[in-house]
């Protein structure tokens, strides 16, 4: 057998190595991978000082405009970790409210396992907090340069009339767990992205920037865009929740859908279609 | 301003500022991301270079607002409720109970440092002087927020009276209440803020809250109005001002009562 042949039935089998993933897009994905986790931390850090979240202007506290409030109440059973969301209380010691071990209980809103610093220093949680708050946004603003620049924006991001044709069949394709690999990405991949780029991170961005009274002055169109400062800080926590909601799913994508070459292609740009991609497709760069 | 979590959150951070991991480690229980806490201590390297961000903040936030620009003002309407006290409710110092037993008659508004007259106040002169009211809303670190109609004279009015020398960059102001008891003495609630700020036209000193004098929960006989930053720059309780070319050398060298502890000393975010 000549060698030729061979690699042709390797690809055949294995699929073509293209080049997927660009520097920019690697690059800028880490950084927003670590930001994320610092943002996170240090948000929940930054929420424990008053974990609760009102629609409106200001907080109510001779009147009820909260949506959502966590704290720990005594009762006949101790103290115990309550939390309200659009009035209903839910039993939540354990987790929020009341967590640790019941001999050394932590009377903290989110456990200190989830938040930096572990312990309570509010000052830390915004120091960390608006440092990456801003490297997160440098690498969003340099991402969208390039990605406008090579084609990325409209290529993977922009959902087409015909990725929204080609949606139930590849919602038909996830429920079934059925994933083949493409150069190119498939409907509900571009269209999570899309929310991800498009609406979830100029949304947390700019509620974050509500919550800052200069930025208040500066540019006053955000207290009416978003409805006042504590419903901009109760949006900031909801972006916050569907981004933690695409991070899972985004984590179980990659593993179902092979994450060594998944890794490989966010690392280092390369990734194996499957072998009944067109060749002209793969070729496409 | 402040509260009494962020008092325990302060004094958290001293015991890791003394170099104790007691505090973590108690909390550790859960032990997630205990090995960042390292970013609680108050002289880390690694935490003093990401502090740095916050002076880009400033920056940023001087560029993009003019220098006259308002906070947001509401309508009487919006006032649904008391403007809520934080931080030190009810100071103990001797001479504040002095002066609030008779109800501050024999107040004085010091002001001095870097001016060519320094004068003094009393709270009758301060209310018969030009006066603002405005109905803002008070954003506290924590996260919460409380709309409240204030009444009181501008600073920018004040820092007429005394002129203010050209080598002067901060306005500090120093309080009467005792945010903490130690067994060194009382440590008083001071705060600065930089000339813009100092002359913005909704900086007041203010003496009145919601059409009435303001109340000692909310820092009787005089509190600063910096609208445009969060609640623990409006210092409570003044009994003097001080303009200063640095304040290195008063408190703990960061400005105010919260920056000695940590907090940012521009609190525009």
């Amino acid at each position: 057998m000549s060698s030729e042949t061979a690699e042709r039935l390797d690809r055949e089998q294995k699929g073509q190595l293209v080049y997927r993933q660009s520097i920019w897009t690697r690059v800028t994905h880490w950084v927003w991978a670590i930001c994320l986790f610092f943002l996170l931390l240090s948000g929940l850090q930054i929420f424990n000082a008053h974990p609760s979240l009102y629609i409106g202007q200001e907080s109510g506290f001779e009147y009820n405009n909260a949506v959502l409030r966590m704290g720990r109440v005594l009762t006949d059973e101790g103290s115990r970790g309550h939390t309200v969301i659009f009035g209903q209380t839910f039993d939540t010691t354990g987790i929020f409210g009341v967590s640790g071990p019941p001999d050394n209980p932590q009377y903290v809103a989110i456990p200190s396992a989830l938040t930096i610093p572990s312990f309570r220093d509010l000052a830390t949680g915004r120091v960390v907090h608006f440092f990456f708050g801003w490297i997160f946004v440098a690498a969003l603003f340099v991402w969208f340069l390039a990605s406008l620049i090579n084609g990325h924006l409209r290529r993977d991001i922009l959902p087409s009339a015909a990725d929204f044709r080609g949606l139930p069949a590849d919602i038909a394709d996830h429920a079934r767990f059925r994933f083949q690999r493409h150069r190119f990405y498939k409907p509900l991949q571009k269209l999570s992205y899309f929310v991800v780029f498009v609406i979830l991170f100029p949304l947390i961005i700019l509620t974050g920037l509500t919550m800052s009274p200069g930025m208040d002055s500066a540019w006053p169109w955000l207290l009416d865009v978003f409805g006042g400062r504590q419903t901009a800080r109760t949006i900031h926590f909801g972006a916050m929740l569907l981004l933690v909601l695409f991070f899972i799913v985004h984590v179980v994508m990659v593993l179902l859908a092979g994450p060594f070459n998944e890794m490989r292609s966010m690392i280092t740009g390369w990734y194996r279609v499957g072998p009944q991609t067109h060749s002209q497709e793969a070729d496409r760069s | 301003m402040t509260s009494g979590k962020l008092s325990r959150s302060g004094k958290l951070s001293r015991r890791r500022f003394l170099g104790t991991s007691a505090a973590a480690a108690s909390s550790l229980v859960l032990a997630g991301c205990d090995q960042f806490d390292f970013l609680g201590q108050r002289d880390d390297g690694v935490r003093n270079t990401i502090e740095r961000a916050n002076d880009l903040t400033y920056r940023v936030q001087r560029l993009l607002l003019g220098q006259d620009w308002l906070a947001r003002e509401y309508s009487e309407s919006e006032v649904r409720q008391g403007q809520r006290p934080n931080g030190s409710v009810d100071p103990t110092t001797q001479e504040y109970q002095t002066l609030r037993q008779q109800n501050f008659a024999n107040y004085r508004l010091q002001v001095g440092g870097l001016v060519e007259s320094p004068m003094s106040f009393s709270l009758d002169e301060l209310r018969a002087m030009p006066s603002r009211t405005q109905i803002t809303r008070h954003d506290c670190v924590e996260g919460w927020s409380c709309i409240a109609k204030w009444t009181g004279v501008p600073l920018a009015y004040i820092l007429d009276q005394v002129q203010v020398r050209p080598q002067a960059r901060y306005v500090v102001f120093r309080c009467f209440d005792n945010i903490e008891r130690t067994q060194a003495g009382d440590v008083l609630y001071y705060e600065s803020c930089d000339l813009i700020d100092a002359r913005h036209a909704q900086t007041i000193l203010a003496y009145g809250l919601n059409d009435e004098a303001l109340p000692v929960a909310n820092g009787a006989p005089l509190r600063v109005r910096i609208e445009r930053q969060l609640g623990y720059k409006m210092a409570k309780y003044i009994s003097s001002i001080e303009l200063v070319s640095s304040f290195a050398d008063i408190g703990l060298g960061q400005g105010g009562y919260w920056e000695d502890r940590g907090y940012d000393w521009y609190a525009g975010i």
